[in-house]
């Protein structure tokens, strides 16, 4: 025998895997929005930065705390934790106190994530209850839009910023309504370049539709996101807004304004493609984004809110289950007559 | 209990890097756009496909000193043994009868002295009966046991008797006696017989090898099929990363158009029974049916030559093709091993290098790992892979990371099952609800959901677990 009996490793089929991993996955969103982060940080200057990083470290700080000692590691290297603080930090007004932002980046992992039993068992989607939860609680700072200072004034940060905790912020003499705002109180509408580039006031990742989208299709092609849901979403807004666009155009947005403006593009390719909180198959994602379109376009138009994408997503997050339920794809071989 | 694969992960960089090197962008853009218009199935997965043994000539192997028969080489009863111990048995000679309709005689493969009939393990695991066969040192490997007939003057039940009689089963790795292919249940008819020679797993390239160079052989043994099946037309499907298979096949074909070679899109699990059935005729099996439910008896090619040869001849199976490969072996290949041949001398004969790793019978994707080298090769032993334990392996693909939902499993399914809820199901051991609400008994193992799955959930074990647990629920019951 020319050969000792090597120690054999037993271990089930298929003995073939591929290589991605499920932090890859949320890493490859991670660097599908740098671009838009860098638009909203070159626009609103440090502060933007500061409110990012309070919700980032307002949501590791929590999943640290309330994680179990083994899991501690695994659970912050998923990358997930990270990436609901960014998400979250990009749909906060630029002059938000940090201390709610990083409340927001608190509750975002606390309630939206751990309680249900940690990652992929929460019914909504991590940084939107957060954000909603802020939103409830800090009516004002939440719809406060500060005009950006542009990179010349990078350094300089609002007033309220550096707010100390559970205090009321003091804003700055200017402020200035988002698109959607100026539209909904004030029948103006905006630019639509503006809009495309992000050069208008409005949370701090969400202004620079271009940028989004390039991000989106990078995405797209890693697979990372299934495309059907941003384009129902998008193309039921375009669908809806164009309609009432043509009873009224006097009264009703067009529907590039609506597309390009307010939390539409963030929501529809970063949040609601959430894999956790949307439907399985092709045929439920769909239904969940034609859904999110035109709830939408109800908050949106005929709502006490000018802007509905949260609430749109939201909504449709806890239709998820009954929606998969509904769209089981039939198995092969059932449902066939034998001869 | 994971399925610990990164140094899989590893190879198919290095391989697939190789591959692509000997392509232009140009051929491998036309290729793939010729091949997205072939027929196939709905989902699978496109796992790297390491077939480098696929231009390695067929050679035969030497004889080991003992050979080790399994009595239980097929699906269904054991052989019955007809030998004593002591006894002289010649090359080809029955050694072994069938127990039964659906069971298959046992032949020799090597001229010499029944050492005894005693417990052996298998790739399965637990011991089972074996004929222990003492070579005649020096003997031939011609076989002379035999006794030509003439297929022609033989009826249709006459010749499924005399395809029992060589003790042939699936060779594709299923081993179903191919006999009880050809008797069909009664009040079902077939038009087509299916050849199979998609060869989807990963590394094996024996059907690839038969259908080179065994073309004529393979033809005669489509025509005993069509006719013990009684089927009008044969369907041979190839995927389509074996064209040159396929021009083999064509120049070979008899002109009266009842037999016609396709090619397959190269997809996992292509091979599978009803999935080459969708993709060649468009009908679907229904669940929980045989193919000759929808008028199809799907045989495996080398099943096929293997019969085209031993048929006229009368005699029996005693070898089969067998690739020898992996990244731990030193002349990888096509192998001509006897039946019983231990795979502990193959890989002596072969060089395996020493040192900690995993010896698979069977393609990667849907064999198995086996924890003796003592285990011999049997009929349905389609390939040995031979991995090695690459260092920090363990740190790799070990962790298992909550489901998030992210579908890649269900758009791997190629019965469009629902892998990630059957997962979650597994992890709450429900499992009725995972047979009755979700179709656990149609899943067929084939493993394109674990291979996806970027959270590392060992599915498809998850679900024979579940499998194993039900079945033995409703024994009790």
């Amino acid at each position: 025998m020319n050969v000792t009996d090597p120690r054999l490793l037993v271990q089930p089929s298929p003995l073939l895997k591929q290589r991605m991993r499920t932090d890859q996955a949320m890493r490859d969103v991670l660097y599908a929005l740098l671009p838009a982060t860098l638009a909203g940080l070159w626009y609103f200057g440090l502060a933007a930065l500061l409110v990012i990083l309070s919700s980032i470290a307002g949501a590791l700080i929590t999943e640290w705390v309330f994680s179990p000692a083994q899991a501690r590691s695994a659970r912050l290297l998923d990358s997930s934790g990270l990436l609901t603080g960014l998400l979250l930090g990009l749909t906060l007004p630029p002059a938000l106190p940090l201390w709610m932002a990083f409340i927001g980046g608190a509750v975002a992992i606390g309630l939206g994530k751990l309680v249900w039993g940690g990652l992929g068992y929460n019914l909504f989607n991590p940084s939107l209850v957060g954000r909603a939860f802020l939103g409830a609680t800090f009516p004002i700072a939440m719809t406060t839009w500060s005009p950006g200072a542009g990179p010349a004034d990078f350094f300089q940060v609002y007033e309220s910023t550096l707010t100390p905790p559970f205090m009321q912020a003091s804003y700055d003499a200017v402020t200035a309504a988002t698109p959607l705002g100026l539209m909904k109180f004030e029948y103006q509408s905006t630019p639509l370049w503006d809009l495309v580039i992000g050069k208008t006031s409005g949370c701090i990742g969400e202004t620079s539709g271009l940028l989004l989208i390039l991000g989106g299709v990078y995405l797209a092609f890693r697979r990372g996101l299934d495309w059907r849901m941003p384009v129902s979403i998008l193309a039921s807004v375009l669908l809806f807004t164009g309609a009432l666009y043509l009873l009224d155009p006097a009264k009703y947005p067009g529907p590039l304004f609506s597309l390009f403006s307010g939390g539409l593009l963030i929501g529809a390719i970063y949040m609601a493609t959430d894999p956790v909180t949307s439907p399985l198959t092709p045929r439920g994602t769909w239904i969940f984004g034609v859904g999110v379109g035109l709830l939408v376009v109800l908050i949106r138009v005929f709502g006490g809110f000018p802007e509905g994408v949260m609430y749109a997503i939201l909504l449709m997050n806890s239709a998820t289950p009954l929606i998969d339920r509904y769209t089981q794809s039939r198995v092969f071989g059932k449902g066939i007559k034998t001869e | 209990m994971l399925p610990d694969s990164g140094f899989d992960g590893e190879l198919a960089t290095t391989q697939d890097k190789n591959h692509a090197e000997s392509l232009t962008p140009g051929d491998t853009l036309t290729m793939g756009l010729l091949s997205f218009f072939r027929p196939s199935f709905h989902h699978g997965i496109h796992p790297a496909q390491h077939k480098d043994t696929g231009d390695a000539p067929i050679r035969r192997l030497p004889f080991a000193e003992r050979l080790v028969i399994p009595l239980g080489q097929h699906i269904g009863k054991p052989a019955r043994p007809i030998v004593h111990r002591g006894q002289e048995v010649v090359r080809g000679e029955p050694i072994a009868e069938a127990d039964g309709f659906l069971s298959v005689p046992i032949h020799a493969p090597a001229t010499g002295t029944i050492r005894g009939i005693e417990l052996a393990p298998t790739a399965r695991g637990p011991k089972a009966d074996a004929i222990l066969l003492d070579v005649l040192h020096g003997s031939s490997q011609e076989v002379l046991y035999g006794a030509p007939q003439d297929l022609d003057a033989l009826s249709r039940e006459e010749l499924v008797r005399a395809v029992q009689e060589t003790g042939m089963v699936g060779l594709g790795g299923a081993a179903f006696p191919t006999h009880a292919k050809m008797t069909m249940p009664d009040g079902h008819h077939v038009d087509t017989v299916l050849v199979n020679g998609c060869e989807c797993e990963p590394y094996l390239t024996t059907d690839h090898r038969v259908m080179l160079e065994d073309t004529e052989n393979l033809i005669k043994g489509v025509r005993i099929a069509m006719r013990a099946t009684g089927a009008e037309r044969a369907l041979i499907g190839v995927e389509d990363n074996k064209m040159d298979a396929v021009e083999a096949i064509r120049a070979k074909l008899p002109a009266d158009d009842s037999m016609t070679v396709h090619a397959l899109r190269t997809k996992y699990p292509q091979g599978a029974e009803k999935m080459v059935i969708k993709a060649l005729t468009g009908r679907e099996v229904p669940s929980g049916g045989l193919p000759s439910a929808v008028g199809v008896s799907v045989f495996n090619v080398a099943s096929l030559a293997q019969l085209g040869t031993l048929m006229p001849r009368g005699q029996g199976l005693i070898e089969r093709v067998v690739t020898v490969t992996g990244p731990a072996i030193e002349r990888p290949g096509n192998y001509l091993v006897p039946l019983g041949t231990p795979i502990r001398f193959v890989l002596d004969t072969l060089g395996r290098e020493s040192g900690p790793g995993s010896v698979v019978l069977g393609g990667p994707m849907m064999g198995s790992a086996i924890a003796s080298l003592d285990v011999p090769v049997t009929k349905g032993t389609s390939g040995i892979l031979v991995f090695r334990h690459a260092p920090g392996a363990e740190h790799l693909g070990r962790q298992v990371q909550p489901c998030i939902k992210c579908g890649r499993c269900v758009e791997a399914c190629p019965l469009s099952l629902n892998p990630s809820q059957l997962g979650l199901l597994a992890a709450k051991r429900e499992y009725d609800a995972m047979a009755e609400q979700y179709h656990l008994f149609d899943c067929f193992e084939c493993g394109s959901c674990s291979y996806v799955c970027p959270s590392y959930i060992p599915l498809v074990q998850y679900f024979r677990i579940a499998k194993a647990i039900l079945r033995e629920r409703s024994a009790t019951r």
